[in-house]
């Protein structure tokens, strides 16, 4: 095969079986690979309504057919699993060299099953496979881990690991690998820790190979192009990292403040990329392949929050400054390190400590519940001590491990929550961008913007500009996202590549990497399979059409100052004509007409079982 | 008149375009270890530094070849490697004090930097101008000079992190 290795590693901790498959050419096709092809697997193989810390839940890590290619940005892998935050499918992207890496070992996909007796990791070399006593690492931080393997296997390994978050089944803990690139969301990191697995590390010596060197060489050169001559693509992200969404964000009145009670922030500046880029960066980092390079090498010596590390991107900046009501840069970098070292997904982390202080400013959260510790809106140390606490379990941080859903609903009162299917939603007020509350309802992973990002036109205008606070059209606008999103994410390329290049340059890319003719609108359509398939998995999982809302303090709040003052998400008036430009029933389950049309290739049983949940499931808004 | 390439460490993101653009260059396809450009990263640090021939004036692996399948070319300057003189005694590897000359068992060749005929991949497909091929002038050596000093710092601060 090309572009594909052709190759799928099982590996089952339970009975330590390793063995080779080979990739399923058709499945290869219609799924792309990484996050699509992972769900197929799931799909196959993975009852959904299976309790995702069980043996029985299984681990995909799989990098596309353009990963380890210099298709422009074309570095990432995705972890497919059941996700424990949300009980959905989940498919976490991550860049860096370690998806390449596993390409030139020789693989699509890593899978892995069962549960380990005793902490292990695996060792990847080429074609030999090893499961290794873990013991000794167990317990160590990410950066230990990824220096203690790296001692133990080859200096040039590449590491995905969890710290000890994902240990203790912190359920918004993450995976991470080349020490600061995280596979972030759903907590992904907790099911690896639930298998007893602490790391997988790769070196690969072998070739990824194209069908068309000639056309491919082309289709990359040009694709590389216009991302370095957008604006944002090829200088903005370069110069600022994603952290200069913070002004923008906060100029059209939608940098979620306080836990979203507010939608400006007054000192945003202060934690924004242009701030960060003028004290604390050390230079642009890059993953593989890639041309944008928004990474940020930082550094803080200012003692009380001394260190060295990458990020704040633009996710974490927020969640440790704005949303905790925090104007202290220093601190902010401080926080996301410790995710990175303990494992931990930035956004849900810093969103979970501000649904705290959100309830302990109401007086429902005492200090006799926080084990003594003020969480007060703007309180600098306490969140940064909190953070560190979520990572380990201790003290309070117990409950937050739970993510804010959990902690919330604990003291009686979900509605402090700012979670979609109780998973934390990032930096963007969908009460001031329309578009991104509809995404935000119908993500397959719970609240989520790079599902569909649809900031690029509503406040970006990338490629071009739409009313942000307008309903109109934006169902279709929505669609038109995710189902690029879902074929980019499956192809291993990085979702910024999107500034300069679309759906045509992809399906160049990906048809000149396999052989296989992707027109654009084929490639279109896979993406809209798998974004199918994904809600399929969950409508099975039991989560529906029910779930797609948004919390009450977006419906039902207006904004109350700023650009976007008055305004509410009017997701009742998006809602209906998402389910139905999906070709979805009223109750939010795709038709078996969809289903054909997609060759999802589901048995009659399957698709019975799906469409009955319509007869016991509520109309699709909570109002 | 000669050319040289210039490498810009303090510019490196890491990105390693420069290594898949000469795997796909010499070998149509990607393969990194064979690569003739290397790209190191510490990802601590934030610090990435790429290593290729240097085309050492007094070359180690030119003066240890029994065969001169190692050899400088009069006019460019270049150190070359000819593959029908070449005994793959492999002592060329072991010579570079860099490790700059690296034996592929697969493809049976001696891997090191030929600068494409004088229109080197690395340079057309690094997005930071961190490579640069440029005249060799006196003005350019005392750059590079400099540059190779912030090599050394580099490596003295990674060699100080590792003990």
């Amino acid at each position: 095969m090309y572009g594909w290795t052709g190759t799928i590693l099982r590996i089952n901790l339970t009975d330590s079986s390793i063995r080779k498959e080979a990739t399923e050419p058709k499945l290869a096709q219609q799924y792309i690979g990484a996050r699509g092809l992972g769900t197929k697997i799931m799909w196959n193989e993975v009852d959904p309504k299976v309790d995702p810390l069980s043996p029985e839940n299984k681990l995909i890590f799989a990098p596309g057919p353009l990963s380890g290619t210099f298709a422009p940005s074309a570095s990432h892998y995705n972890v497919v699993t059941k996700g424990p935050l949300t009980g959905t499918i989940a498919a976490s992207s991550s860049g860096g060299v370690f998806g390449p890496e596993l390409k030139y070992a020789g693989y699509d996909a890593v899978i892995i099953e069962g549960k380990a007796e005793k902490p292990v990791y695996i060792w990847i070399k080429d074609d030999q496979v090893e499961i290794r006593d873990a013991s000794q690492i167990w317990g160590k931080t990410t950066q230990e881990t990824t220096e203690s393997l790296r001692a133990a296997t080859d200096d040039d390994a590449k590491i995905a690991c969890i710290g000890p978050a994902g240990e203790k089944l912190v359920l918004i803990a993450s995976i991470m690998n080349e020490m600061n690139r995280a596979a972030g969301r759903s907590g992904v990191g907790a099911v690896m820790g639930s298998k007893n697995l602490k790391a997988i590390a790769v070196l690969g010596s072998g070739a990824v190979r194209v069908a068309d060197p000639v056309a491919f060489k082309a289709a990359a050169v040009k694709a590389r192009q216009k991302i370095m001559a957008h604006p944002v693509g090829g200088q903005g992200l370069k110069a600022y990292g994603t952290d200069i969404l913070v002004n923008i964000l906060n100029g059209v009145g939608a940098l979620p403040t306080r836990n979203y009670r507010e939608s400006i922030f007054a000192n945003a500046d202060a934690v924004g990329g242009e701030s960060l880029t003028a004290r604390l960066l050390i230079r642009p980092r890059a993953c593989n392949a890639c041309v944008i390079s928004c990474g940020r090498a930082t550094e803080v010596t200012a003692a009380k929050y001394q260190g060295i590390g990458e990020g704040p991107e633009y996710e974490a900046a927020w969640a440790f400054g704005p949303d905790c009501g925090i104007d202290n840069l220093e601190a902010g970098v401080k926080a996301n390190f410790i995710c990175n070292d303990l494992g931990l997904d930035s956004i849900s982390v810093g969103a979970t400590i501000a649904c705290a202080m959100d309830m302990y400013e109401d007086g429902i959260l005492t200090l006799k519940d926080t084990g003594g510790v003020a969480l007060n809106f703007g309180n600098v140390d306490n969140m940064v001590e909190m953070v560190r606490q979520t990572g380990l379990r201790e003290g309070f941080g117990d409950k937050l491990s739970m993510g804010s859903y959990r902690l919330a609903e604990s003291y009686g009162h979900p509605e402090y929550s700012i979670t979609v299917k109780k998973q934390e939603t990032p930096a963007y007020d969908p009460r001031g961008v329309q578009g991104i509350g509809l995404n935000y309802a119908t993500s397959n992973r719970g609240g989520c913007h790079v599902r569909g990002y649809t900031i690029a036109v509503e406040v970006l205008g990338n490629p071009v500009k739409l009313d942000q606070y307008t309903t109109e059209g934006k169902a279709q606008t929505v669609i038109a996202h995710q189902n690029l999103t879902a074929a980019l994410d499956s192809s291993g390329e990085c979702l910024f590549a999107t500034f300069g290049i679309g759906a045509e340059e992809l399906a160049e890319l990906v048809s000149t990497a396999t052989g296989v003719l992707y027109s654009t609108d084929d490639f279109m359509k896979a993406g809209e399979r798998i974004w199918n398939l994904e809600r399929l998995f969950n409508l099975k999982a039991g989560i529906g059409g029910s779930e797609d809302t948004l919390p009450t303090r977006m419906l039902k709040d207006p904004i109350k100052s700023g650009p976007s003052k008055g305004h509410v998400n009017e997701l009742d008036k998006m809602l209906p004509e998402y389910y139905q430009q999906r070709g979805w029933n009223a109750k939010g389950i795709p038709t078996k007409e969809k289903i054909m049309e997609l060759s999802l290739n589901l048995s009659d049983r399957d698709i019975n079982e799906i469409q009955s949940k319509e007869k016991v499931k509520e109309v699709p808004i909570k109002r | 008149m000669s050319k040289v390439l210039m490498i810009h460490p303090d510019r490196c993101t890491g990105c390693r375009n420069c290594e898949l653009a000469c795997s796909f260059l010499h070998e149509n396809v990607f393969r990194p270890v064979i690569s003739r450009i290397h790209v190191f990263s510490w990802e601590r640090e934030g610090i990435s530094v790429p290593m290729m021939c240097q085309h050492c004036d007094n070359a180690p692996c030119v003066n240890v070849c029994p065969t001169a399948a190692m050899h400088r070319n009069g006019t460019t300057n270049w150190v070359e490697w000819n593959e029908t003189n070449c005994i793959r005694c492999k002592m060329c590897t072991i010579a570079c004090p860099f490790g700059n000359a690296v034996y592929d068992s697969i493809t049976n060749k001696i891997v090191k930097c030929d600068m494409c005929s004088g229109d080197p991949e690395c340079v057309k497909f690094c997005p930071n101008k961190v490579l640069e091929y440029a005249d060799d002038t006196s003005a350019v050596r005392s750059r590079k000079k400099a540059f190779s000093a912030k090599f050394k710092e580099a490596f003295k601060e990674v060699t100080q992190e590792v003990k």
